[in-house]
């Protein structure tokens, strides 16, 4: 698998992408923090290119290099190997390489210019919503055969991640405001990772007004690290689900 | 000559207590051995001076004035059963010691140290720990309480009374206070004239500060931290407040500072940090907020329609998730000169004033006032395409609330 890893690895770094990636998020990083003194501030605009840009280049990149390597894969597969270990080395090299990108473009500046936990949950939830949005990219690859139509449900899905999902939410919210919404809001909320990201941000900048909460069950979820864990293992799970189903349909696939 | 030199002498004797007072010594191990005993043995304006030990004396009852003075730290256990210390004279001074235990009773407010009808009361440099009431002053004047450290752990705000309570009463002066676990830290009612300074109020039960109809008070430098329910000021005016810091006050209706009913008041250079709702006002009219730092707040401040004629000027606010929040059209309190660090506008003439204004309720701020659930969509895209549509064509929010001056950089407070 460390040869495929090794070999797709290679083909990113040709395609130049990912280090204009990194550029992008380096270059965008150091402005913010040469334009504003207060790491809060850089923090919550850092915030919103990590909810809306990284999500978007990361489910697009991943979709677009899939179709991009349909030949070398079909090359591979005519060896002896087995399409989990192409799948799976796709896969692991495409979530590297941005993860590695996000890393370095983000986490370095914020290093150099000294981050509180506040950038360290940030860097953490990027990574993650990287991970998710690869997994979800795979996904929509292997769901057909043509690349117009991979790119657009890879899109789709993050629209409906980024923006549709928390319409659909906030008509539930007012439509059924006058019953006790607490734990199925929350429920409701880990079906996004885009939205469990952040949340890991809001208990990090805004935990403040989330204390003004009623009701216990949310005072010992936020005021505690059971946030935390509970949304790293839904992450989780929406990490390894898509990559599941993804696999699944790989294998059997007629390619 | 000497005639007069005579009668001098003579009328000091007489009338000067100080000059004639003796001092009786409380000893487990001397002549006099219980405090009750030297109380009855002293005249009026003598000094007690107790030596170390513990002394369980039931109701220690002082009724003349005297001057307790605990050597080493002499310890007065109330057993669970009585009120420690009951002063009913004036000038009376209590310093040195640690009382513990008093008796529970919602029913007759036991105490550590209770005081009726007393003048010029001085409690100075004592420790009290789980008393019901720590201090219990009642229609006194001129009393000075300072440097006592007062801690309970109790579970629940019905099983302790306040940690330092004035009722009905002038001119007092609580300052260097330290008050953990009580119901409230400080309580005032009908307390009026009177100075609280550098005292510090933390995780009691309810407030860290309460008090009602007591006014021409001043407040300052005191620190009120992670307290059930913040400070609550009630049916007051002529308040002063400047420099206290509010720190950490977090969860459902717990206010760094709750104002109701409150007037001609001032509260200036004080700093807002980390607390569910800073400020909540209701009722407030023709109060000063300024030179306050807010920040990393939930709201800086909510007010109610119902406040008018206040006027928020030099304050900064920083990193609170919502900086203001009203729950009416109407605008009868100013808000300008501000610094907001929300504020995107530009200033073309370099001044350091904004040229647009600024209005810091945003659309989102008067949905979850609405709807508290929905504040877990803060900071999504769609609330920040909502919110930005809300800034171009202003439907929800007051239109008029706005900071005409805003601040393009924080004011320089130095608190």
């Amino acid at each position: 698998m460390t040869r495929v890893i090794k070999y797709v690895f290679y083909d990113i770094l040709r395609t130049r992408f990912i280090l204009l990636y990194t550029l992008f998020l380096l270059v965008s990083t150091i402005a913010m923090f040469q334009l504003d003194t207060d790491t809060g501030k850089v923090i919550l605009s850092l915030m919103n290119i990590v909810l809306m840009v990284v999500p978007l280049v990361s489910i697009v990149f991943s979709t677009i290099h899939f179709f991009n390597s349909y030949e070398f894969i079909e090359l591979l597969l005519a060896q002896p190997v087995n399409r989990k270990i192409i799948f799976l080395g796709e896969y692991f090299a495409v979530a590297f390489s941005l993860c590695f990108a996000f890393v370095a473009g983000v986490g370095l500046p914020m290093v150099l210019y000294g981050a509180d936990a506040s950038g360290f949950t940030l860097l953490y939830s990027g990574i993650m919503l990287t991970l998710v949005f690869v997994s979800l990219a795979f996904l929509s690859s292997v769901l057909t055969r043509d690349k117009a139509k991979a790119i657009g449900i890879a899109l789709l899905f993050w629209f409906y991640f980024s923006l549709i999902y928390d319409g659909l939410l906030m008509w539930i919210i007012y439509t059924f405001m006058d019953y006790p919404l607490e734990k199925i809001t929350l429920a409701l909320v880990s079906l996004n990772p885009v939205d469990l990201a952040r949340i890991l941000m809001l208990l990090q900048l805004d935990i403040s007004a989330l204390m003004g909460y009623t009701g216990a069950f949310y005072k010992e979820f936020f005021g505690s690290n059971l946030g935390l864990i509970f949304s790293s293992l839904v992450l989780l799970v929406w990490i390894v689900i898509p990559v599941w189903g993804a696999l699944r349909i790989f294998t059997k696939k007629d390619l | 000559m000497n005639l007069l030199k005579f009668h001098t002498t003579l009328v000091l004797c007489l009338t000067g207590i100080s000059v004639c007072a003796k001092t009786i010594l409380v000893d487990p191990a001397g002549s006099t051995k219980s405090i009750k005993q030297a109380i009855t043995q002293a005249a009026a304006g003598d000094t007690i001076l107790v030596k170390p030990g513990i002394y369980r004396e039931g109701n220690i009852i002082v009724n003349k004035p005297l001057v307790l003075i605990g050597e080493g730290r002499p310890v007065l256990d109330g057993d669970r059963k009585y009120e420690i210390l009951t002063i009913h004279a004036s000038n009376v001074t209590v310093s040195g010691f640690r009382i513990i235990s008093s008796g529970v009773s919602s029913v007759n407010d036991l105490a550590g140290i209770g005081a009726i009808n007393t003048d010029r009361l001085v409690i100075r440099d004592n420790e009290f720990a789980e008393t019901y009431f720590g201090i219990h002053i009642s229609n006194s004047r001129n009393s000075i309480i300072e440097n006592n450290r007062l801690s309970v752990s109790a579970r629940s705000e019905y099983e302790t009374g306040n940690g330092i309570h004035l009722w009905q009463s002038t001119q007092a002066t609580i300052r260097n206070n330290h008050v953990t676990g009580h119901r409230d830290g400080i309580y005032f009612e009908f307390v009026t004239n009177s100075r609280i300074e550098g005292n510090t109020c933390e995780r009691n039960q309810r407030y860290g500060l309460h008090f009602m109809f007591s006014h021409d008070d001043e407040y300052h430098r005191n620190i009120f931290r992670e307290n059930g329910a913040g400070v609550a000021v009630m049916y007051t005016r002529n308040v002063t407040m400047t420099y206290n810091l509010f720190e950490k006050n977090w969860g459902n209706s717990v206010y760094g500072l709750l104002l109701k009913d409150i007037s001609d008041s001032k509260v200036t250079s004080n700093r807002f940090i980390q607390n569910t709702i800073a400020i909540y006002m209701e009722g407030t009219s023709r109060t000063e907020f300024s030179e306050n730092i807010f920040s990393s707040n939930g709201w800086g401040i909510r007010l109610q329609a119902s406040c008018d004629a206040n006027t928020f000027t030099r304050n900064n606010f920083m990193r609170n998730t919502f900086d203001f929040a009203t729950n009416g059209t109407l605008v009868l309190n100013s808000i300008n000169g501000n610094y907001w660090d929300k504020y995107q506008g530009y200033d073309l003439n370099k001044d350091g004033i904004g040229d647009v204004p600024y209005r810091p309720v945003n659309m989102y701020t008067m949905v979850v006032e609405r709807i508290p659930t929905a504040v877990l969509l803060w900071r999504s895209f769609l609330v920040f395409l909502l919110d930005r549509a809300e800034k171009v064509f202003p439907a929800v929010t007051p239109e008029n609330l706005k900071d005409e001056y805003p601040n393009l950089r924080p004011h320089d407070l130095s608190t």
